[in-house]
C-alpha cells in the first residue's frame, strides 16, 4: 500500500470552473441515474487538471457534494490511488518507472540522473520550480524500458544522456518530444523487425 | 514462424495508421452484421469451438465466459465491461491494440455485447495510458458517426453504448472483482467469489468482463472461422498471442505469434538473442512478474503457450516475457518485484498486506546478504502462508515469483547469505542484555 501525504498548506474553497463544470455533467451522463458515484475517479482528475496538477482536501469535499456521496467516500478514493497529487508538483512532473524489466535495462541510471539535475529527493521541486520527479511501479511499456512518464506523455528508449538532454530542453523553456527514443517505431524489434513487412513497405 | 497473414493485429507497429478508413482496409467492420443474423448462440458456439482462452492471464474459455450470462435479460440489465488496466510488469501487449487496432477492440464489443445481452460497454482504461484512451475515444466518436455502434448498430436492431473509464494506478484494478469496485467509484478492493460477476457484476447487476485482447481477436475469428484459429497452435492452447519480451535482450518487442512456439526460438528470432548469447541467459519470466521464473535449462526447450507452462510450475500469464541474463543479480531483480507487490497490495487481507512487505525485506536482505541461511525456509514458509489466504489471486501472484526463485537459485541465495545471529563472544552491544552471561562458561 502507497502512503499519501495530505499537503499541509489547504486553500480556503474549491469551485469547478464551467469548463469543468461542463466535463463533469457529460462524465455524469455516462453512468446510470443514480449511480453517479461512478464518476468520483473522473472528477478527481478534472480537479486536478484544474488546480495544477494536484488536489486540496477542499476540492474532494466539493465533489462529494457534486455527486451526493459523504466526503470520507471521495477522501479514500483519492487517497487509495497512486495517480492523485495530494500535494503539488512541478509543472514538468517526471514519473520514472523502475519496475524489473527497466530496472534490467538501467532505470537506475536515469534515478541518478534525476537526484543529480532536479533535486536529491523525490517529490520535491527542482531549483527553479519547474520539474519534480519520482520513482513508480510499471507504467507499462515494458518493451520500450526504460521509460518515464512526463505529465501525460511516455519518453521511451532512454539512457542517462538522452534524459539529461531532456531535462535540459525543460530548463530552456521548450517541451520535449515524446516517445521513443532510438530509431524505432512504437513497439517493433530495431533493426530486426521480421512480422509484417508487407504492410511496412506499402 | 507464422505466417504474415494469419497474424490478427496487422498494425501492431502501426505502419498504416489507426482511422477508420485504414480499419477498413484492413478488413475491420466487414460483414459484422452478418455475424450478428447468424444469432447469438451461433456466435457462442463458434468461438467455444475455436477454443479461444481469456488472454488477460487466467486463461479462462472465452466462449464458456459467454455462456454464464443469463439468457435472457431479466429485470437487471447486463454489461460488458473491457479490461484494460494493463499494470503487470513486463506486458505491454493492450496499450498497442488500443492505440492502433482500436476498431477491432470496438469491433469485438459489439460482437461480444450481442452475445451476452448487454446494451452498455465500459472499457476500464489504467489511468497512465491516457493518450491512448484519447486515440480510442476518437475511433469511439468515427464509429458512432458511421452507426458502427450506438442506436441500431449496423441496423442490426441491437443497441450498444461504449464509454471508457479511466483508473488511476493501481495494479490491483486488475483483478475483475477489484476493476467493478473502481468502475462503481470506490476503492479498487476485491470481492468474494462467488456469486461470479456473471450473475452479480456491476452494480449487482449481470457482467462479463474480458481482456482487450480476447475482445478484439474475437472478430477475426468469426470472419475467418474457428477452424482456422484452433488450426495453429494445439488443442487446448488454439491460435495467436501478442507476445513481449523485454528485459536483457538485444531487440525488445511485441510481437505476435503462434501459440506454443518455443521460447529459444521465439527470443532468438523475434527479440534478437540474449545480450551475451544464450549462454549468458540466466533466467526468464515468462508470464509477466506474478509468475514464478525459470531458470536456462527448462527455457532450453520450452514451449510457450498455457499447458506447457504449467507442467513446468510456471504460468503463461499474459505472456509478457522477462529477459534476465548473468550480468544481473537474480535477488536483487526478485527483491524489486516483491517491492511491486508491496506497493500494490490493496490492504484488505492480512496476509497480504503484511506478507507483501515481509517478503520484500527478507529479499533485500538477502540480496544484500546479511540474512541467516535458516531465513531461506522462513520466506519459503511466508509465501505458502500467503498463497490461497487470500480474496483474490493477488496472493499468488505476489508468492509464486518467490517460490519460483527458491526453488531455482536456493544454493546461490544460501551461498551469499551466511549470517550467523548467534553472538559467541562478548561484543560490548550495549543493546543486548544477556551479554554477561557469555562470559561466565556455566551460565
Amino acid at each position: 500500500m502507497s502512503i499519501k501525504k495530505i499537503h499541509k498548506v489547504q486553500p480556503e474553497t474549491f469551485v469547478f470552473s464551467d469548463k469543468s463544470i461542463k466535463a463533469a455533467n457529460k462524465i455524469v451522463s455516462n453512468y446510470p441515474n443514480g449511480k453517479q458515484q461512478s464518476a468520483v475517479m473522473a472528477l478527481l482528475y478534472i480537479a486536478q487538471r484544474q488546480n495544477d496538477n494536484w488536489i486540496p482536501l477542499q476540492a474532494m469535499k466539493y465533489i462529494a457534494k457534486f455527486l451526493d456521496m459523504p466526503y470520507i467516500k471521495v477522501y479514500e478514493v483519492a487517497t487509495f490511488y497512486s495517480m492523485y497529487n495530494l500535494s503539488p508538483v512541478g509543472k514538468y512532473f517526471f514519473q520514472v518507472c523502475t519496475t524489473t524489466p527497466c530496472m534490467l535495462r538501467g532505470a537506475y541510471d536515469l534515478v541518478k540522473v534525476c537526484k543529480n539535475k532536479i533535486s536529491e529527493k523525490e517529490n520535491v521541486l527542482s531549483e527553479d520550480g519547474k520539474i519534480s520527479w519520482m520513482e513508480v511501479e510499471c507504467l507499462g511499456a515494458c518493451v520500450n524500458a526504460p521509460m518515464m512518464q512526463v505529465n501525460e506523455d511516455y519518453y521511451e528508449d532512454l539512457n542517462d544522456k538522452k534524459l539529461e538532454e531532456i531535462i535540459e530542453t525543460i530548463y530552456q523553456n521548450k517541451t520535449p518530444k515524446p516517445g521513443s527514443y532510438t530509431k524505432r517505431i512504437n513497439a517493433e524489434p530495431v533493426n530486426n523487425r521480421k512480422t509484417l513487412i508487407g504492410n511496412k513497405n506499402a | 514462424m507464422l505466417k504474415d497473414e494469419d497474424r490478427i493485429f496487422q498494425n501492431l507497429y502501426n505502419d498504416s495508421g489507426a482511422d477508420i478508413g485504414a480499419a477498413k482496409l484492413r478488413n475491420d467492420w466487414n460483414g459484422t452484421k452478418e455475424i450478428l443474423d447468424k444469432g447469438r448462440e451461433w456466435i457462442i458456439n463458434e468461438v467455444k469451438s475455436s477454443e479461444l482462452r481469456g488472454r488477460g492471464g487466467a486463461g479462462f474459455p472465452t466462449g464458456l465466459k459467454w455462456s454464464f450470462a443469463p439468457k435472457e435479460v431479466g429485470s437487471r440489465p447486463h454489461y460488458l465491461v473491457i479490461n484494460a488496466d494493463e499494470s503487470e510488469p513486463g506486458t505491454c501487449k493492450d496499450r498497442d491494440i488500443l492505440r492502433f487496432e482500436p476498431h477491432k477492440l470496438l469491433e469485438g464489443c459489439l460482437i461480444a455485447s450481442y452475445a451476452v445481452n448487454a446494451h452498455k460497454c465500459y472499457i476500464y482504461i489504467r489511468g497512465e495510458y491516457f493518450n491512448e484512451g484519447q486515440k480510442l475515444q476518437t475511433a469511439i466518436d468515427e464509429a458512432y458517426k458511421n452507426n458502427l455502434i450506438g442506436k441500431n448498430a449496423l441496423n442490426s436492431g441491437w443497441d450498444l453504448d461504449i464509454y471508457i473509464h479511466y483508473g488511476a494506478g493501481a495494479y490491483i484494478c486488475g483483478e475483475e472483482t477489484a476493476l467493478l469496485e473502481s468502475l462503481e467509484g470506490k476503492k479498487g478492493q476485491p470481492r468474494l467469489k462467488p456469486p461470479f460477476p456473471a450473475l452479480i457484476g456491476l452494480y449487482g447487476c449481470p457482467t462479463i468482463i474480458n481482456n482487450v485482447e480476447t475482445v478484439a481477436a474475437v472478430p477475426t475469428i468469426l470472419r475467418r472461422g474457428a477452424k482456422w484459429f484452433s488450426s495453429l497452435g494445439r488443442p487446448k492452447n488454439t491460435g495467436t498471442k501478442i507476445y513481449c519480451i523485454s528485459g536483457n535482450v538485444n531487440n525488445p518487442c511485441n510481437v505476435e505469434e503462434e501459440m506454443g512456439i518455443p521460447l529459444k526460438e521465439l527470443i532468438e528470432t523475434h527479440a534478437g538473442g540474449v545480450v551475451g548469447g544464450w549462454d549468458n541467459l540466466k533466467a526468464v519470466i515468462p508470464g509477466g512478474s506474478s509468475m514464478p521464473m525459470l531458470p536456462k535449462e527448462i527455457c532450453d526447450n520450452m514451449k510457450m503457450d498455457f499447458d506447457a507452462c504449467v507442467e513446468n510450475k510456471t504460468g503463461l500469464g499474459t505472456a509478457g516475457i522477462v529477459v534476465i541474463n548473468n550480468d544481473q543479480d537474480i535477488i536483487k531483480c526478485m527483491a524489486r518485484i516483491a517491492r511491486f507487490y508491496k506497493h500494490e497490495s490493496c490492504g484488505q487481507c492480512t496476509p497480504c498486506r503484511e506478507g507483501s512487505g515481509w517478503m520484500w525485506r527478507m529479499l533485500e536482505r538477502m540480496a544484500a546478504g546479511e540474512a541467516t541461511p535458516d531465513e531461506v525456509d522462513m520466506l519459503f514458509d511466508v509465501t505458502k502462508q500467503i498463497e490461497g489466504h487470500t480474496i483474490c489471486a493477488f496472493g499468488e501472484g505476489s508468492s509464486w515469483p518467490v517460490q519460483g526463485l527458491i526453488r531455482h537459485f536456493k544454493d546461490e541465495i544460501l551461498e551469499r547469505n551466511k549470517f550467523d545471529p548467534v553472538v559467541k563472544k562478548s561484543k560490548n552491544i550495549p543493546y543486548l542484555v544477556d551479554q554477561h552471561l557469555l562470559e561466565k562458561e556455566n551460565a
